[in-house]
């Protein structure tokens, strides 16, 4: 009896170590296979379309990994089409604009929600939040009808202001989170010394709220750079065009002999700002996807 | 004492009154651009859209139309059409996103155990996000054609799908579907769920360690249990997104060989068949779905709007 306690006292010591370095080499190996993982199943992709937009002829019926005659043909080509410039033209109108504008209001909506004391404060958060759930194909109908009487179908205006109340609420919700991190003593402070409620916003809120306010920025950016279905249903020339329904046209236009070489070449075209953004501003951007999302 | 306390009360309470109306004047002029935007071009066109669900505009006379009740509803739930679209998102989802959470959680958890370069990493992890659905479609679409794609050949290098024409077989399809869906959002799970593991103490880890729990009870009891709030979020704001998918198959297979969702058909329906009123009536069927999950999702994260909501 005494014995067999004493082995086991003896026993556990040692099991304990063999297998301490058994852990020591499987977590690391377990995660470097993992980050490998990582690197391949993220990047590879788009390494793919990379490598199929340098392809022309008769390279694009086969499977290479690297263009066998690599050439820009391609890129030279969808700068040469109208469509895709003036998409170009148009995506980068309607980016700026709505952005800007998501910004402004959605400030003034964020301070008042994030500094201001009023009532049913819960319920117009909650209204706010709920619109950006909303299908875009429950407004599509109604807005091209209406779009249709108000001469704003097929025009950029008409592209943004839904624009506009879809970026609002993710940029209300990311600018109140920010807001409300900026400690309160400091308007206080301004307040007392005089400023009014528009000077303390103004002069202290926004200075310390840039970093919220290029998050938010970009995420709506992104949003509308990306947005397709409202731009399918309510443009039909290139006046109004954006790059998403730009190149899908691409797709759709030669139905039996795809360009997939041009098609290619114009979607990295339209991806790589936004790669470059993700690279430049990766923390910004990953604060505003988690803001609020993890208070539970 | 106690009158100067009362005095002092009560004139803090005037202060504060005056103060109150003034903020609430400000509060409501600050709020309304917001809230006359959102509300001309979502409420309005949600309450339009309902109307037109109950009228039937004639193909042939422009501008001439007549109300029919719940005709137009009778049709979608009588329609194969509609089910079919039904289930494909239904499938769309359940499939795409379990499978990004899977994957999302073991980026995650990769990527925590990561010290260095967890930035290069989130940066890599971002690149399928910033991807536009679009580009990603035509991005998966390069990968399976037949001849140009490397996907085919790797699988019948495998001895699986020997043959298979991808996008032009149905469950195929939706099999490349979801792969590229999976491909640009598990990322975006990956991060919500990073962020989520970085906010639970490492001393709970510690505590279990000297108790003798083993890697996998430590996942079990300490880390999923954890991480609960932030998987809930993410699983269903992926859920409302997926249930919304209408980019890829446009893309993809144009909603042809069983890919097509209700979305997909909804637009059809109102660009180009011109059915304004049944076309209206499969998207407020599509709206009812997806309100219904976000209504979940605002009770799910109702904690965080009230405390953003509290003053302080």
């Amino acid at each position: 009896m005494e014995a067999h306690a004493a082995d086991r006292v003896a026993a556990e010591p040692r099991v304990a170590e063999r297998r301490a370095p058994q852990r020591k080499w499987v977590r690391p190996l377990l995660m470097w296979i993992a980050v490998v993982f990582i690197f391949v199943f993220c990047l590879f992709p788009f390494y793919w379309l990379i490598n199929v937009s340098l392809k022309t002829g008769s390279d694009l019926s086969s499977s290479d990994l690297f263009p066998p005659s690599p050439t820009l043909d391609n890129y030279s080509s969808i700068f040469k089409n109208d469509n895709f410039t003036s998409a170009l033209k148009n995506s980068v109108i309607i980016t700026t604009v709505t952005t800007v504008l998501a910004l402004i209001v959605g400030s003034f909506a964020a301070y008042a929600l994030a500094r201001l004391r009023f009532k049913r404060k819960f319920w117009i958060l909650a209204a706010i939040l709920s619109i950006s759930t909303f299908p875009a194909i429950a407004i599509a109908a109604p807005i091209f009808q209406l779009w249709n009487d108000f001469g704003l179908y097929d025009t950029r205006i008409g592209l943004i202001i839904p624009y506009l109340t879809f970026a609002l609420p993710l940029a209300i919700y990311i600018l109140t989170s920010f807001f409300k991190e900026i400690p309160k003593e400091l308007e206080e402070a301004a307040l007392v010394d005089g400023a009014t409620y528009f000077q303390a916003f103004r002069k202290v809120v926004l200075p310390l709220a840039a970093p919220g306010l290029v998050t938010a920025g970009l995420l709506t950016a992104f949003f509308v750079w990306n947005e397709f279905l409202l731009a399918v249903t309510l443009t039909s020339s290139p006046d109004a065009y954006t790059v998403p329904v730009s190149v899908a046209n691409f797709t759709g236009s030669q139905k039996f002999e795809v360009p997939l070489g041009t098609i290619s070449a114009a979607s990295v075209v339209i991806t790589i700002p936004l790669v470059l953004a993700v690279i430049l501003f990766q923390k910004r951007i990953v604060a505003g996807m988690t803001a609020g999302a993890v208070k539970g | 004492m106690e009158a100067a306390t009362a005095r002092l009360g009560r004139r803090g309470r005037r202060k504060k009154k005056s103060y109150g109306s003034e903020e609430r004047r400000l509060a409501t002029l600050l709020l309304s651009p917001a809230m006359v935007v959102i509300a001309l071009v979502a409420a309005y066109p949600i309450g339009y859209a309902i109307w037109l669900s109950l009228t039937e505009y004639s193909v042939r006379v422009p501008g001439k139309w007549r109300f029919v009740g719940f005709d137009n509803y009778t049709e979608a739930f009588s329609s194969t059409e509609f089910w079919e679209a039904v289930k494909n998102t239904f499938l769309f989802t359940g499939i795409s996103v379990t499978l990004e959470l899977v994957i999302g959680l073991g980026m995650a958890l990769a990527m925590h155990e990561a010290f260095r370069g967890r930035g290069l990493l989130r940066t890599v992890v971002l690149v399928p996000w910033a991807v536009l659905t679009i580009v990603s479609a035509i991005t998966w679409r390069t990968l399976f054609e037949p001849q140009l794609g490397l996907a085919p050949q790797i699988f019948e290098a495998l001895g699986i799908a020997e043959g298979v024409v991808w996008l032009g077989q149905e469950g195929y399809a939706m099999a490349v579907m979801i792969l590229a869906d999976v491909w640009k959002t598990a990322p975006f799970m990956a991060l919500l769920l990073l962020a989520g593991l970085q906010v639970i103490p490492g001393d709970v880890y510690d505590a279990a360690k000297v108790d003798g729990a083993t890697a996998w009870q430590r996942f079990r009891s300490i880390t999923i249990p954890l991480l609960m709030p932030a998987i809930l979020v993410a699983l269903i704001f992926r859920t409302l997104d997926a249930l919304r998918i209408f980019d890829l198959p446009y893309v993809l297979t144009g909603g042809s060989n069983g890919t097509t969702t209700l979305s997909l058909i909804a637009h059809q329906e109102l660009t180009a068949n011109r059915l304004i009123g049944y076309g209206s009536a499969l998207s407020v069927l599509t709206f009812v779905i997806v309100m219904a999950v976000s209504f979940i999702y605002i009770r799910t994260v109702g904690g965080n709007i009230r405390s953003l909501a509290e003053e302080g």
